[in-house]
Formats: C-alpha cells, sequence, structure tokens
C-alpha cells in the first residue's frame, strides 16, 4: 500500500494534468477563431456587406447577395419548422406515456442524427425534382427539416418544466384544454421555445451540405423564394476552394461574420437554458 | 342558448387542437419514413443492379458504370475511429475536469464555453481553416517523415473530426459525471479515498454508460459529417494505403458527385451511399440514446 | 380572448399572404432571368460576359460552375435554361435526352499540364510521357523519361503527386480523351469521359481546386484551363503534337488548333490536332440548349430571352475572350452557330425573327 501523502500528491498531479489537458483541448478554437478574424476583420467594411460581388479579377464588391441568402433561407426554415415542430413538441409533453410518442420521440432523435447531406439529397428529391428547379424554397426545406428536432426537443422539455399545478389551476377554472396550452403552458415556456428557436438558428445558419444542390447559389440578389439564391455557407465554400487571393479574402470576411453570429446565437441560448 | 353554443365550440375547438396535436406526431412519423422510403425508392436502380456486391465493390468506375462502396465505407469508418481515438483523451479530461473539479464558478464557465463552442462554429468555416491552417502544417510533418507530402487527407481529416466531435462526447459525459449521487462520493472520502482514487473507483464506474452514449454519440457525428471532411480529405477514390492517403467518406463523395452524376446508374449509386449513410448513422444514435436513457430511468 | 385568437388568426393570414406574395413575383419577372449550370472552364469568362449583360440589358444570367456533368444532367432534368460543357455529347449521350438538343460554341481552350517544382521551369513533354505520370509509371520527377526531355533543366528526386479533378467535369473529358488518343493502355484501362476511374492521385473539386492542391503540394502535377494556370502564375508544360513540335499553350496555338474541318453541329474534338501549329489539348466549349424551347411550361418570352442571349455570345460577346485568355471563336465557327441558335424553335417555329435577328 503506497502511503497516504503519495496517494495525494498523486491525486494532485493528476488533477493539474488533467486541467492542463482541458485546457490544450481550447487551443483548437481559439486558434480558428484568431485565425478567421486575423484574415477576415480588415476585409469587412460598409462595401464589403451592401454590395454584389464583381467578376474575378475586379477589384470591390461584397457580399450581400448571400448575407440576403441566408436571412431568406433562415426565414423560411423558421416559418416551415418552428409551428410544426412547437405541436410536436406539445404533444410529447402532453401524451409522453403514449406508444405513438415513444416512436414519435425516436423519430425526432433519428432526425437529430440524420447527416445534412443526406437532408440535401431529401430536399432535392422532394422539392428540386417535383418544381423543375433550384429555389430558395428547396434550400428552406432541407434546413427546416435540419431545425425540427432542436424545436421539438425545446419545447417538449420546457412544457414537462412547468409545474403540473398551473395547468391543473387553469383547467379547474374552467378554461378549454386548448386555451390553457396556448394561453397558459406556451407563455409560461416562452423563454425556452425562444432558446430553441435561437439553437436552431445556431445549427442551420453555417450549413453547406444541405444547399448545394438545392439553394445552388446566385450571384445577384433574390427575394424570390422559388429562384436560386446564395448563401454565406455557399459563398464561404466556392470562395475557399478557388484559387484566387481575393476570394480567400472574401471568404475569410464572410467566415468572420457568419462565425460571429453562430456564437453570439449560442452564447444567448446557452445563456437563456442556464437561467432555466 | 348562446353560452351553449359558445361551450360546444369550445369543445370542439379542443377536439381539432387534439386532432391537430396527433396529426403533426403522425406527420413527423411519416416524415421520417418519407426519408426512408425516398432514399430507398431513389436508389432502387442500384440496389438491382449491384445489391449487396456495392458494399465489396472498390471500383468506382463511372466510365463503365461500375460502381462499388468499399472505399468510402473504408473511408468513413477510418476517419471516425480515428477521430474518436484522438479526441478521447481530451474528452475524458473534461469530463473529469468539468464534471468533478470545476463545477461552479467564474473559471468552470469559461472553460465549458471554450471547449463545447467550437461545436458551433460552421463546417465549412472549419473546413476553410483546416485548409489553410492544418493543411500546411501537415505537408511539413509528412516531409520531415518522407511520406508524400499531399497535406490532405485521412489524418487530416480525422484531426479536423476530432475537433469537431470533441464537445458533443464531453458535455454528455460531464452531465453523467455530474449525475453521480454525492453520498457515494462522500462514502468514498469517508473510507480514507483520494480524490482520484474516488473519481477513478466511484465517479467513473457510476457515469460509464453516461460516457460511452456520449462517445457513441459523438461517433454518429463525425460518421456524417461532410463539409470540413471534403475539404481536407483529398478526394481519391481508391482505398488510402495509410492514414496519409487522400480518401473519400460516403459523405464526401456524395458532396462531390451529386450534381455532376450523369447516368441514371450513377446517380442511383451514389442514392445508395446516402441511404447506405442514413441507415448506419441512426442505428449509432438509437444505440447511443438507448444508453442515456437507461442512464435517466 | 376571443379577440386575440382573431388577432393572431389575422396575423397568421398576414404571415401567408406575405408568403403568397413572394411566390407571385415571378409571374412579372421570371422572364429577365436566366438560369444557366455546367462547366467551370468558361466560368471566369461567363461571369463577366454575363456581367456585362446584365449592365447592358437587365438581364441577369445566373450562372454556376458545377461542372460540365452537372450542365449536362441539369438540362437533362429541366432545372437549367442552359447546360454548359467542355464535352461535346456523344450519338448515344443525345438519346438519352427526350428532345432535340443543340451545341453552341462559345470559345476556345487548352487543358495544359501544370505543375509545382523548385524555380518552376518550363518542361517538354511528350505524349507516352504524359500518359504514363496519368497511369502512375513515372513516379519520380528524375525519371530518365522525363530528364532526357528536358536536358539542363534539374530535376529533383521528388515523388510526382498526380492531381485531378473529383468532380464530373469537361476539362478532364478533354484531357482523357487527348490521352485516349496518344495512349493505347490509357484508351484500355480507363478510357474518356467527364469523370473516370483515376489509377492514382488525389481529387480537387473544380479547376479552381486542382490549381490549389498543384499549388501547395511540392512535386504535385495536374491539368487544368489555361486560364487558371496563367491566372495563378504555374507553370505550363510545353506538348509535343502531331507533326513533332513541342507547343506552348497560348491563344494563337489554342486557336490554330481549331483550323480544321468543322461539322455542321460543332460537335467535334480537336484534341491531338492535325493542325501544324496547334497545340494539341484544345478544346471547343459548348452551351447546350434545347431545339424545341416549349417545354415544361416555358414561356416564349424566356426562348426569346435566351436566343438574345446566345446570340450576343456568339458576336458582342466575343470581345470579352481574349483580355481574359480564352481563345476567340473562328468566323467560320461563328457562321455555324449563328445557323445553329437560327435553328431554335417555339412550337416548331424559329424564335430568332421574332427578337429581330435577322
Amino acid at each position: 500500500m503506497q502511503s497516504y501523502t503519495f496517494r495525494i500528491a498523486k491525486s494532485k498531479i493528476i488533477s493539474v494534468i488533467l486541467t492542463l489537458v482541458t485546457l490544450v483541448s481550447t487551443i483548437p478554437f481559439l486558434l480558428v477563431l484568431y485565425f478567421i478574424v486575423k484574415n477576415g476583420i480588415s476585409v469587412i467594411n460598409w462595401e464589403f456587406i451592401t454590395h454584389l460581388p464583381t467578376p474575378v479579377g475586379e477589384p470591390g464588391g461584397g457580399i450581400l447577395n448571400a448575407l440576403v441568402g441566408t436571412v431568406i433561407l433562415i426565414f423560411i426554415a423558421l416559418i416551415l419548422s418552428v409551428p410544426f415542430g412547437v405541436l410536436v413538441g406539445i404533444f410529447l409533453a402532453e401524451k409522453s406515456g403514449s406508444k405513438i410518442s415513444f416512436f414519435v420521440r425516436m423519430m425526432s432523435e433519428i432526425l437529430q442524427g440524420v447527416p445534412s447531406i443526406v437532408v440535401g439529397i431529401i430536399a432535392y428529391l422532394w422539392v428540386v425534382k417535383p418544381m423543375g428547379h433550384f429555389s430558395a424554397l428547396s434550400g428552406g426545406v432541407a434546413l427546416g427539416i435540419m431545425m425540427l428536432p432542436v424545436i421539438i426537443k425545446s419545447t417538449e422539455e420546457i412544457l414537462k418544466l412547468i409545474p403540473v399545478e398551473i395547468k391543473e389551476a387553469s383547467l379547474a377554472l374552467g378554461v378549454p384544454y386548448y386555451k390553457t396550452i396556448l394561453r397558459v403552458m406556451l407563455p409560461a415556456g416562452l423563454s425556452g421555445i425562444l432558446s430553441g428557436i435561437l439553437a436552431g438558428i445556431a445549427r442551420i445558419a453555417g450549413e453547406t451540405a444541405p444547399l448545394l444542390f438545392t439553394a445552388f447559389g446566385n450571384p445577384f440578389l433574390n427575394f424570390n423564394i422559388l429562384k436560386p439564391i446564395s448563401a454565406m455557407s455557399l459563398l464561404i465554400f466556392n470562395y475557399a476552394i478557388s484559387p484566387y487571393e481575393d476570394w480567400w479574402a472574401k471568404a475569410w470576411g464572410a467566415s468572420c461574420i457568419l462565425v460571429f453570429f453562430v456564437l453570439t446565437l449560442n452564447v444567448i441560448t446557452r445563456i437563456i437554458s442556464s437561467r432555466k | 342558448m348562446a353560452s351553449q353554443f359558445i361551450k360546444k365550440l369550445e369543445l370542439n375547438k379542443d377536439k381539432i387542437f387534439n386532432l391537430l396535436l396527433v396529426s403533426s406526431a403522425f406527420s413527423l412519423l411519416i416524415l421520417g419514413v418519407g426519408i426512408f422510403l425516398s432514399l430507398l425508392n431513389a436508389s432502387s436502380l442500384a440496389l438491382k443492379k449491384f445489391g449487396f456486391s456495392f458494399f465489396s465493390g472498390s471500383e468506382w468506375d463511372p466510365v463503365s458504370e461500375e460502381f462499388g462502396a468499399l472505399p468510402f465505407i473504408y473511408g468513413t469508418i477510418l476517419t471516425s475511429l480515428i477521430s474518436l481515438l484522438i479526441s478521447l483523451p481530451f474528452s475524458l479530461a473534461i469530463i473529469i475536469v468539468l464534471g468533478e473539479y470545476f463545477k461552479k464558478g467564474i473559471f468552470a464557465e469559461i472553460l465549458r464555453y471554450l471547449t463545447e463552442l467550437i461545436a458551433g462554429v460552421p463546417s465549412v468555416v472549419l473546413g476553410f481553416w483546416g485548409l489553410f491552417f492544418l493543411v500546411p502544417i501537415m505537408r511539413e510533418i509528412e516531409i520531415k517523415l518522407g511520406v508524400t507530402p499531399y497535406g490532405v487527407g485521412i489524418l487530416t481529416a480525422s484531426i479536423i473530426l476530432a475537433f469537431m466531435i470533441l464537445p458533443y462526447s464531453a458535455s454528455i459525459g460531464k452531465d453523467a459525471m455530474r449525475l453521480v449521487p454525492n453520498e457515494l462520493k462522500e462514502a468514498a472520502f469517508a473510507l480514507g479515498a483520494t480524490r482520484w482514487e474516488m473519481i477513478k473507483k466511484v465517479m467513473i464506474p457510476y457515469a460509464r454508460s453516461g460516457i460511452i452514449a456520449g462517445v457513441i454519440l459523438s461517433l454518429g457525428r463525425a460518421l456524417g459529417e461532410t463539409m470540413a471532411v471534403t475539404m481536407v480529405i483529398g478526394n481519391y477514390h481508391g482505398i488510402p494505403e495509410n492514414i496519409f492517403s487522400p480518401g473519400n467518406t460516403i459523405a464526401s463523395i456524395i458532396a462531390n458527385e451529386f450534381t455532376e452524376a450523369t447516368g441514371e446508374v450513377y446517380l442511383s449509386s451514389l442514392m445508395y451511399l446516402g441511404l447506405t449513410l442514413f441507415l448506419i448513422t441512426t442505428i449509432v444514435n438509437l444505440i447511443g440514446r438507448l444508453i442515456l436513457k437507461r442512464l435517466q430511468h | 380572448m376571443k379577440i386575440s385568437i382573431s388577432q393572431s388568426l389575422a396575423k397568421l393570414i398576414l404571415l401567408f399572404g406575405f408568403l403568397f406574395q413572394f411566390l407571385s413575383i415571378p409571374v412579372f419577372s421570371q422572364d429577365r432571368e436566366l438560369l444557366g449550370a455546367g462547366a467551370t472552364f468558361p466560368y471566369v469568362l461567363y461571369s463577366k460576359m454575363f456581367d456585362a449583360y446584365y449592365k447592358q440589358t437587365n438581364v441577369k444570367v445566373n450562372y454556376q460552375s458545377i461542372g460540365s456533368g452537372g450542365g449536362i444532367r441539369q438540362l437533362k432534368e429541366k432545372t437549367v435554361d442552359f447546360g454548359a460543357s467542355d464535352a461535346f455529347l456523344s450519338d448515344e449521350q443525345l438519346r438519352e435526352f427526350d428532345s432535340p438538343v443543340l451545341h453552341i460554341p462559345t470559345c476556345l481552350g487548352a487543358v495544359v499540364i501544370t505543375y509545382n517544382l523548385p524555380g518552376n521551369p518550363q518542361l517538354k513533354l511528350t505524349p507516352d510521357v504524359i500518359a504514363d505520370i496519368f497511369l502512375g509509371k513515372i513516379k519520380k520527377w528524375n525519371d530518365p523519361r522525363i530528364t532526357n526531355l528536358n536536358p539542363g533543366i534539374n530535376l529533383p528526386n521528388l515523388n510526382i503527386t498526380v492531381v485531378h479533378r473529383s468532380d464530373g467535369s469537361g476539362t478532364t473529358f478533354v484531357f482523357t480523351d487527348y490521352l485516349s488518343k496518344v495512349s493505347n493502355e490509357w484508351a484500355q484501362k480507363v478510357g474518356r469521359g467527364t469523370s473516370v476511374a483515376w489509377p492514382v492521385g488525389l481529387g480537387g473539386k473544380g479547376n479552381e481546386g486542382v490549381t490549389g492542391l498543384v499549388k501547395q503540394i511540392p512535386g504535385a502535377v495536374g491539368y487544368v484551363e489555361l486560364i487558371y494556370a496563367k491566372q495563378n502564375k504555374l507553370p505550363q508544360a510545353l506538348v509535343k503534337n502531331k507533326s513533332g513540335k513541342f507547343i506552348n499553350p497560348e491563344l494563337s496555338s489554342i486557336s490554330a488548333a481549331g483550323k480544321t474541318k468543322i461539322p455542321d453541329d460543332t460537335r467535334i474534338s480537336i484534341t491531338d490536332t492535325d493542325a501544324e501549329d496547334g497545340y494539341p489539348i484544345s478544346s471547343f466549349t459548348w452551351i447546350l440548349v434545347y431545339k424545341e424551347q416549349n417545354y415544361k411550361g416555358r414561356s416564349l418570352e424566356r426562348a426569346k430571352q435566351l436566343v438574345k442571349l446566345l446570340w450576343w455570345i456568339v458576336h458582342e460577346g466575343q470581345a470579352y475572350t481574349e483580355p481574359l485568355d480564352y481563345a476567340k471563336l473562328p468566323g467560320e465557327v461563328v457562321k455555324k452557330a449563328e445557323k445553329i441558335i437560327k435553328s431554335i424553335t417555339y412550337n416548331g417555329k424559329p424564335v430568332y425573327q421574332e427578337v429581330g435577328i435577322k
């Protein structure tokens, strides 16, 4: 048997080593941030966010098409997935014991794990092929499918956290069931649902794979959801693999904007959910 | 009269509302099953032509329309396992540090953010960074080792993947560690255990299934990750010779070739790959979730 | 309570109204836009051309360079107004379309062999050496078969890393078409196609991707369109042509390669050209459209816009070729292109007369 002091020392040393290893594991994140900011920040200016891209080799130009595209895609995804997801979430919270809800919950978890590239194929098969052309709508459908499980889960979880007494009190007062859910339970759980929506946006804002063969890209400004549309992530991908330094710089600038947008959303969601 | 009518209306609304809930729940089931059926339907041509020999074929030749998925399945499994191997020690360290040493306070919070936020960086941005930061470094290393300095390849992709999956296994494992009852921990201390002994003998065994579930779920992420891998794996259609060789994963070959595939069989084979990926990730995820569920009950 | 529900209902209706407004825009705007997809090779030229065209006519042409294979498939699936390809469709491929497809040549290009070597000397290469490098039979830069061709150049003892396209591509078609003509082994083992089973090497997505990889990897050799090598200041090998001359890929030698007999549908491979001063890995690049434009509910207006654009490309548009290192269409080929554009119909009637082309 080792002496007690030796064991104490060993325990201390291990704790120091483990803490150091943890610190080391944060290096990649810090490196990525540093790299993006270093290369991207100098590119970002007023023209960059308010102008359309110029042809290769011509100076100036910006990424307005991609900024607008990402906003529209997120908007479509929200319209498609929030009402649907909240309803499924209510179903799961209200009928949590039933057999169907077991399968529904499982399906939601399966959807959560479906690789984004597969979601892209599905949106291509379901929207692009029948419609006969690429469109912002098909990209929005793909992103909506990706967002759905996040919203279902956050709705279910927040509703389950609300004390059952509140619901019972409302029902006892003669408020109909649907009103109890919509006017009492949902408002009580609003912050949770909102943070779920934000987390959902954070998940899809930078997605590229589902957009490759749906939203397709567009060098012009487009507000029509039946037309191909650009997105920040698509633009970064196309510019990143190009051989032009000018385009690389633009991709860094776009990365910088995108990463800070997504990280801010992530931090906000975490703050909201840790308050719960 | 009027009040009765309103009451009836309200009751009906209850019914409608319930119907709405149930139908949206069913729609979700249909959505999921629909994804599977659509993929199955789209891959039927390749399924008929190649059957299960699709998985043992190592030719991917659009000219002669011979398609085999072995190199990509190999690449997918290889990159996923290597990334798990790389991330595991770090994951365990984070699990112990955030699950026991620093549970509250500013330092714990900062550490938590720093270890988890990389999961929020879009895949395409990580791939871009990998192309310009990691690839040159890998090339230097490969020159020193005397292997062909591709820079891109299986190992490079695995390293990026490791960064991406680390937060998943770490945060699920950490949650499991925090669930260990205080009584158990105190009992261990009372018996004279040091903190490390308590962690090793009490906490880790208690949280084991949670930690394993986290690892399995992070494997599920790694298997399907697309953009970052596509950008740094080298896109080679053969079976990689070693971990420095370029390769392809199922996801990366779909991303590369989907819009370009001209022949019906070619396209159908890519769909078949999509179906395969869907099934693999679904099984892996379900196993992970199952273990987690057991833990919660 | 009641009011608030009807209020939220009203909000919902408003929301859908908003959505439908989005949907209704195409009714009056869709004919000012055209969508094309395909070859990466002419991407730089097309993006310049379409930018200029937009400024002149206010018609937006969205061109996405997804590779020639993609352009062909998207045209087949009718998701685009025109496809673009560096490879012409074979008779067999044409039969797979449910309606005749026309090839309109837009310019000439060349595939160059580029590499990453210390000092980047200009190498001389023969067809058999190129084939054996891409077959993986020549593995080192200081292989005697390379050094013998290049006396006076000190080639390092460095592994050759072959870089090829990972996506379906007309550039790949032109290059493998050339290799199939000059090497029996290549023709039997690999063949020609927009994507092939490469014996060795790693893949980059697009001309951009290959250029990027060659730039990054010492000892790499790849094939890209001339312009991508030029813009990135990559070296280009001189290639020995049929008449035994080592030819530098440049606009004049590429145009020279096109000076052979051209069939009326312009579907011809000019690789391994007979022309004495022609660069042997040259090719036309084409825009592909359906001959009959009334398909899938397309409007006559859209067909007219397309014909106008095509006419502009083979005439005014040609002014943008040479400044961007693309070779202009020879006059004889422009005449053939005119004829082809004039054969585009809507409900069986030629479209060209309706847009004021004579």
